[in-house]
Protein backbone atom coordinates (compact mmCIF):
# COMPACT_ATOMS: atom_id res chain seq x y z
CA UNK A 1 0.00 0.00 0.00
CA UNK A 2 1.39 3.41 -0.74
CA UNK A 3 2.28 6.25 1.75
CA UNK A 4 -0.88 8.14 2.65
CA UNK A 5 -0.97 12.01 2.93
CA UNK A 6 -1.33 13.06 6.21
CA UNK A 7 -2.48 17.18 6.82
CA UNK A 8 -2.29 18.49 9.73
CA UNK A 9 -4.03 21.80 11.04
CA UNK A 10 -3.21 23.80 13.58
CA UNK A 11 -4.75 23.65 16.54
CA UNK A 12 -5.50 27.77 16.23
CA UNK A 13 -8.43 29.00 18.52
CA UNK A 14 -7.48 32.74 19.14
CA UNK A 15 -8.42 33.98 15.34
CA UNK A 16 -10.51 32.44 12.83
CA UNK A 17 -7.68 31.35 10.73
CA UNK A 18 -7.36 28.34 12.81
CA UNK A 19 -10.97 27.51 12.32
CA UNK A 20 -10.44 28.10 8.38
CA UNK A 21 -7.47 25.72 8.20
CA UNK A 22 -9.63 23.03 10.00
CA UNK A 23 -12.37 23.17 7.84
CA UNK A 24 -10.58 23.14 4.76
CA UNK A 25 -8.46 20.23 6.12
CA UNK A 26 -11.61 18.12 6.56
CA UNK A 27 -13.16 19.23 3.66
CA UNK A 28 -9.98 17.60 1.59
CA UNK A 29 -9.99 14.46 4.02
CA UNK A 30 -13.68 14.04 4.04
CA UNK A 31 -14.74 15.09 0.41
CA UNK A 32 -12.21 15.93 -2.34
CA UNK A 33 -9.59 13.16 -1.09
CA UNK A 34 -10.84 10.57 1.40
CA UNK A 35 -8.84 7.70 -0.32
CA UNK A 36 -5.52 9.52 -0.16
CA UNK A 37 -5.48 12.18 2.34
CA UNK A 38 -5.96 11.42 6.64
CA UNK A 39 -5.31 13.35 9.73
CA UNK A 40 -4.75 13.42 13.01
CA UNK A 41 -4.65 15.90 16.64
CA UNK A 42 -1.66 18.22 16.60
CA UNK A 43 -1.47 17.56 20.09
CA UNK A 44 -0.75 13.75 19.94
CA UNK A 45 2.62 14.94 18.56
CA UNK A 46 3.51 17.24 21.80
CA UNK A 47 2.90 14.08 24.21
CA UNK A 48 5.11 11.66 21.69
CA UNK A 49 1.86 9.41 21.00
CA UNK A 50 3.47 6.82 19.45
CA UNK A 51 0.94 5.99 17.12
CA UNK A 52 0.80 9.75 15.70
CA UNK A 53 4.76 9.98 15.79
CA UNK A 54 4.50 6.53 13.40
CA UNK A 55 1.59 8.12 11.42
CA UNK A 56 4.00 11.38 10.42
CA UNK A 57 6.98 9.29 10.33
CA UNK A 58 5.80 7.04 7.42
CA UNK A 59 3.96 9.15 5.38
CA UNK A 60 4.05 12.54 3.21
CA UNK A 61 2.95 15.60 5.66
CA UNK A 62 1.46 18.73 4.72
CA UNK A 63 1.14 21.38 7.67
CA UNK A 64 -1.84 24.07 7.58
CA UNK A 65 -0.95 27.17 10.13
CA UNK A 66 -3.58 29.93 10.76
CA UNK A 67 -1.28 32.36 11.57
CA UNK A 68 3.04 33.06 10.98
CA UNK A 69 3.68 31.35 14.21
CA UNK A 70 3.44 28.20 12.63
CA UNK A 71 2.84 25.50 15.22
CA UNK A 72 1.49 22.85 13.42
CA UNK A 73 4.91 23.08 11.35
CA UNK A 74 6.77 23.49 14.10
CA UNK A 75 5.15 20.75 16.30
CA UNK A 76 6.07 18.10 13.48
CA UNK A 77 9.69 19.24 13.38
CA UNK A 78 9.97 19.06 16.82
CA UNK A 79 9.20 15.35 16.15
CA UNK A 80 12.60 15.40 13.89
CA UNK A 81 10.33 14.81 10.94
CA UNK A 82 10.70 17.80 8.13
CA UNK A 83 7.35 18.77 6.74
CA UNK A 84 6.95 18.15 2.63
CA UNK A 85 4.72 21.12 1.96
CA UNK A 86 3.44 23.93 4.79
CA UNK A 87 0.75 26.16 3.98
CA UNK A 88 -0.60 29.42 5.33
CA UNK A 89 -4.18 30.27 5.51
CA UNK A 90 -3.12 34.07 5.88
CA UNK A 91 -1.33 33.57 2.40
CA UNK A 92 -4.44 32.64 0.84
CA UNK A 93 -6.37 35.57 2.63
CA UNK A 94 -3.85 37.87 1.12
CA UNK A 95 -5.06 36.87 -2.26
CA UNK A 96 -8.82 37.08 -1.21
CA UNK A 97 -9.13 39.92 1.03
CA UNK A 98 -12.92 39.97 0.31
CA UNK A 99 -13.42 36.65 2.09
CA UNK A 100 -13.11 37.88 5.66
CA UNK A 101 -14.61 35.20 8.12
CA UNK A 102 -17.04 36.76 10.23
CA UNK A 103 -16.42 35.56 13.47
CA UNK A 104 -13.58 32.74 15.37
CA UNK A 105 -16.03 29.58 15.30
CA UNK A 106 -18.41 30.79 13.00
CA UNK A 107 -16.71 31.13 9.63
CA UNK A 108 -20.27 32.41 7.86
CA UNK A 109 -20.41 32.67 3.88
CA UNK A 110 -17.36 34.62 3.34
CA UNK A 111 -15.20 32.46 5.60
CA UNK A 112 -16.08 28.91 4.45
CA UNK A 113 -15.66 30.28 1.15
CA UNK A 114 -11.99 31.35 2.06
CA UNK A 115 -11.80 27.54 3.92
CA UNK A 116 -12.68 26.21 0.18
CA UNK A 117 -10.51 28.03 -1.51
CA UNK A 118 -7.35 26.97 0.75
CA UNK A 119 -8.94 22.99 0.47
CA UNK A 120 -8.90 23.43 -3.31
CA UNK A 121 -5.14 24.44 -3.10
CA UNK A 122 -4.37 21.71 -1.14
CA UNK A 123 -6.03 19.42 -3.12
CA UNK A 124 -3.72 20.66 -5.54
CA UNK A 125 -0.75 20.46 -3.67
CA UNK A 126 -1.49 16.58 -3.29
CA UNK A 127 -1.86 16.21 -6.88
CA UNK A 128 1.75 17.35 -7.45
CA UNK A 129 3.47 15.46 -4.13
CA UNK A 130 1.89 12.15 -5.98
CA UNK A 131 3.20 12.92 -8.98
CA UNK A 132 6.10 13.38 -7.82
CA UNK A 133 5.88 9.75 -6.43
CA UNK B 1 3.78 38.30 60.53
CA UNK B 2 1.17 38.52 57.71
CA UNK B 3 1.71 37.36 54.59
CA UNK B 4 -0.44 38.62 51.43
CA UNK B 5 -1.93 35.80 49.48
CA UNK B 6 -2.73 37.31 46.07
CA UNK B 7 -5.50 35.97 44.34
CA UNK B 8 -4.86 35.10 41.05
CA UNK B 9 -6.99 37.48 38.51
CA UNK B 10 -7.18 35.60 35.33
CA UNK B 11 -7.73 32.20 34.81
CA UNK B 12 -6.11 30.11 31.38
CA UNK B 13 -8.04 27.72 29.85
CA UNK B 14 -6.09 25.05 27.49
CA UNK B 15 -8.21 23.12 24.75
CA UNK B 16 -7.03 20.42 23.18
CA UNK B 17 -8.68 21.45 20.44
CA UNK B 18 -8.62 17.56 18.82
CA UNK B 19 -8.93 18.06 14.74
CA UNK B 20 -9.46 14.18 14.58
CA UNK B 21 -12.41 13.49 16.83
CA UNK B 22 -15.90 15.44 17.83
CA UNK B 23 -14.82 15.76 21.57
CA UNK B 24 -11.75 18.07 20.17
CA UNK B 25 -14.54 20.29 18.24
CA UNK B 26 -16.46 20.56 21.67
CA UNK B 27 -13.52 21.61 23.57
CA UNK B 28 -12.97 24.18 21.01
CA UNK B 29 -16.60 25.76 21.17
CA UNK B 30 -17.12 24.88 25.19
CA UNK B 31 -13.74 27.07 25.68
CA UNK B 32 -14.78 29.77 23.37
CA UNK B 33 -18.26 29.71 25.32
CA UNK B 34 -16.69 30.66 28.28
CA UNK B 35 -14.36 32.91 26.92
CA UNK B 36 -16.55 35.08 25.11
CA UNK B 37 -19.68 34.62 27.03
CA UNK B 38 -19.50 33.27 30.45
CA UNK B 39 -16.05 34.82 32.23
CA UNK B 40 -15.09 37.22 29.15
CA UNK B 41 -13.15 38.90 32.05
CA UNK B 42 -11.98 36.05 33.87
CA UNK B 43 -10.24 33.74 31.69
CA UNK B 44 -7.63 33.81 28.54
CA UNK B 45 -6.91 31.02 26.56
CA UNK B 46 -3.22 29.74 24.66
CA UNK B 47 -3.32 27.56 21.39
CA UNK B 48 -1.70 24.44 23.07
CA UNK B 49 1.30 23.73 20.23
CA UNK B 50 2.10 27.19 21.27
CA UNK B 51 4.30 25.57 23.99
CA UNK B 52 6.48 24.03 21.29
CA UNK B 53 6.05 26.73 18.84
CA UNK B 54 6.18 29.88 21.10
CA UNK B 55 8.95 31.23 23.56
CA UNK B 56 9.35 32.00 26.81
CA UNK B 57 6.44 34.14 27.74
CA UNK B 58 4.40 30.81 26.30
CA UNK B 59 6.27 28.25 28.55
CA UNK B 60 5.84 30.36 30.89
CA UNK B 61 2.11 30.87 30.39
CA UNK B 62 0.93 28.23 33.38
CA UNK B 63 3.47 29.72 35.60
CA UNK B 64 1.68 33.41 35.12
CA UNK B 65 -1.88 31.69 35.18
CA UNK B 66 -3.45 28.90 36.73
CA UNK B 67 -5.13 26.85 34.02
CA UNK B 68 -7.53 24.16 33.34
CA UNK B 69 -7.10 22.02 30.73
CA UNK B 70 -9.62 20.96 28.82
CA UNK B 71 -9.06 17.39 26.39
CA UNK B 72 -11.28 15.69 24.32
CA UNK B 73 -10.21 12.11 25.11
CA UNK B 74 -8.20 10.08 27.52
CA UNK B 75 -5.07 10.75 26.33
CA UNK B 76 -5.08 13.91 27.83
CA UNK B 77 -2.94 15.96 25.25
CA UNK B 78 -3.41 19.27 27.00
CA UNK B 79 -2.87 17.90 30.58
CA UNK B 80 0.11 16.16 29.93
CA UNK B 81 1.57 18.86 27.71
CA UNK B 82 0.97 21.85 30.23
CA UNK B 83 2.59 19.41 32.49
CA UNK B 84 5.52 18.73 30.84
CA UNK B 85 5.93 22.37 28.71
CA UNK B 86 4.63 24.62 31.21
CA UNK B 87 3.20 23.91 34.61
CA UNK B 88 0.75 21.49 36.73
CA UNK B 89 -2.75 22.76 35.70
CA UNK B 90 -5.56 23.59 38.38
CA UNK B 91 -7.80 21.06 37.09
CA UNK B 92 -8.11 18.55 33.66
CA UNK B 93 -11.67 18.08 32.34
CA UNK B 94 -11.54 14.89 29.93
CA UNK B 95 -15.15 15.98 27.52
CA UNK B 96 -15.50 11.86 27.06
CA UNK B 97 -15.22 10.99 30.32
CA UNK B 98 -17.98 13.96 31.36
CA UNK B 99 -20.15 13.11 28.33
CA UNK B 100 -20.22 9.75 29.77
CA UNK B 101 -21.26 10.78 33.40
CA UNK B 102 -24.30 12.85 31.67
CA UNK B 103 -25.23 10.44 29.29
CA UNK B 104 -24.88 12.79 26.42
CA UNK B 105 -23.62 12.00 23.09
CA UNK B 106 -20.87 13.40 21.37
CA UNK B 107 -21.99 14.98 17.67
CA UNK B 108 -21.79 13.02 14.89
CA UNK B 109 -19.46 15.10 12.88
CA UNK B 110 -16.38 16.45 13.85
CA UNK B 111 -16.78 19.67 11.29
CA UNK B 112 -19.46 21.53 13.10
CA UNK B 113 -22.04 21.34 16.07
CA UNK B 114 -25.52 21.59 15.63
CA UNK B 115 -28.40 22.63 17.82
CA UNK B 116 -29.01 19.24 18.97
CA UNK B 117 -24.90 19.22 20.61
CA UNK B 118 -25.73 22.45 22.39
CA UNK B 119 -26.18 20.62 25.33
CA UNK B 120 -23.00 19.06 25.64
CA UNK B 121 -21.32 22.36 24.96
CA UNK B 122 -23.32 24.02 27.51
CA UNK B 123 -22.39 21.29 29.55
CA UNK B 124 -18.92 21.72 29.65
CA UNK B 125 -18.65 25.42 29.41
CA UNK B 126 -20.62 25.21 32.79
CA UNK B 127 -18.23 22.80 34.12
CA UNK B 128 -15.17 24.46 32.88
CA UNK B 129 -17.09 28.28 34.46
CA UNK B 130 -17.23 26.81 37.75
CA UNK B 131 -13.82 25.81 38.33
CA UNK B 132 -12.95 29.65 37.29
CA UNK B 133 -14.79 30.67 40.06
CA UNK B 134 -13.77 28.05 42.21
CA UNK B 135 -9.86 28.77 41.41
CA UNK B 136 -10.61 32.93 41.49
CA UNK B 137 -12.88 32.71 44.82
CA UNK B 138 -16.12 33.71 43.10
CA UNK B 139 -19.77 32.65 43.42
CA UNK B 140 -21.24 33.65 39.76
CA UNK B 141 -23.25 30.80 39.45
CA UNK B 142 -24.42 29.86 35.89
Amino acid sequence: MGKKIVVLPCSGIGKAFGEVGRQAVYSLAEELRPEDVTTTCLARLMIDDPEAKALVKDNIVITVDGCALSCAQKSVESTGRQVDSAMRVIDIFKKHKDLKPQGVLELGESGFKLAEILAENLNEEVDCIMKKG
Amino acid sequence: MLVEIKKPKKVGIIPCNGEEICEGTLTRFASRKVLDELRPHETVTICLPLFIAGGQEERGFAKNFPTITVDGCSKRCSQISTEKLSSRPYHSIVVSELLREHNIKPPPSRRTITEKDQAAVDLIAGEIANKVDEILGNNQGG
